[in-house]
């Protein structure tokens, strides 16, 4: 494996970070006072719910070894979620699920 | 009272914590077996607290790319941080000061946000310190673990903890579309044109940083439109 240079890596990974850090210190620094506007703020209210909705689907399905797991994942985080209980409960349920399917299609298979 | 803020950081910083392990593990694992040495590895986990933005990184890294298509696929990548940025800039106390918000701005993930958004109260700066602290120590350390053991977990293990952020996500988005059909219709809105964006031919090209930055601006614009909230509104829920 050709090896890379340590300036060069050391160079890259600055650029990645301060990349990455202006565009989350840009907004922080400048919008010091609540902004009044009503579009804006509720703009800024949907916000959380669009991002994590476009972020979650259909990336969850593809998130381990195949669709069928991944998709009772899915189902046991949304009934879960939809029960009311919280996100460590509703993470690690939608973690088991995808466990329990992969493991009984691995045994179905073998 | 701030050191009580602190601690309900830390607590609330755990969850995330716990999913940031597994994903910076195969992060770590991902990175070396690609060439990058562990320090290097453990370096960008710490500096950058991303992880899309950090999988393209190593990839140009060892590609030998240079800075200015690593900067421009950062910037792609990574600029939904300047939208969720924006709404922690809104809910920070009013007076708190530039340097302690220029520190807050230095851990705003995916995560982070979505956890500090659901707080009730405005967000102090013991708070997100504490919120940022976990999860930042698991995303480096994971990266660690991962960089110097191989293979720690067996695969279906990690494989099985991979859908656990999304896990969070939807714990975050289902109680409150519950409440607020306006919420219901903008995530239902995103998911459909997020998919669109993901299986139809000609918009697949389109790399997934911007297409989730064009589905956010465009879905919460017309929900603002057609459905605005008053701040008391905002307040009560």
């Amino acid at each position: 494996m050709e090896q890379i240079r340590i300036g060069y890596l050391l160079g890259g990974i600055a650029v990645m970070a301060a990349v990455t850090y202006i565009i989350r210190m840009l907004p922080m620094a400048i919008f010091r006072k609540k902004i009044d506007n009503v579009f804006i703020q509720s703009f800024l209210y949907y916000v959380p719910y669009t991002v994590l909705g476009a972020m979650t689907f259909p990336a969850i399905f593809y998130s381990t070894q195949s669709v069928p797991p991944a998709a009772a994942g899915c189902a046991a985080a949304v009934v879960l979620a939809y029960r009311g209980k919280g996100l460590l409960i509703v993470a690690v349920g939608a973690a088991a699920a995808v466990f329990a399917v992969q493991l009984l299609m691995n045994i179905i298979i073998v | 009272m701030r050191y009580e803020e602190f601690k309900e950081g830390i607590r609330d910083g755990i969850p995330i914590c716990l999913g940031y392990i597994s994903v910076s593990v195969a992060f770590g694992m991902t990175a070396v077996l690609s060439g990058i040495p562990v320090w290097a590895a453990v370096l960008i986990s710490l500096t950058n607290v991303t992880s899309a933005g950090q999988f393209a990184g190593i990839n140009l890294l060892v590609a030998q790319g240079t800075y200015l298509e690593l900067a421009l696929t950062t910037l792609i990548i990574n600029i939904r941080y300047f939208l969720m940025s924006l709404s922690v800039s809104q809910k920070v106390e009013e007076n708190m000061g530039m340097g302690k918000r220029l520190a807050t701005a230095f851990g705003i993930t995916d995560e982070i946000f979505a956890v500090s958004m659901q707080r009730k109260k405005r967000l102090s700066a013991p708070y997100m310190a504490g919120l940022i602290l976990t999860p930042v120590l698991g995303w480096t350390g994971g990266t660690l673990i991962g960089a110097t053991a191989t293979s720690l977990m067996p695969p279906i293990l990690s494989a099985s903890l991979g859908i656990a952020l999304y896990g969070m996500f939807i714990a975050i988005i289902i109680p409150p579309a519950r409440i607020h059909r306006s919420v219901l219709y903008a995530v239902l809105l995103a998911v459909a044109a997020s998919c669109c964006f993901y299986y139809l031919p000609g918009l697949k090209k389109l790399s997934g940083g911007w297409s989730i930055i064009i589905i956010t601006v465009a879905v919460s614009a017309l929900m603002a439109w057609k459905f605005p909230v008053s701040p008391e509104d905002e307040e009560d829920e």
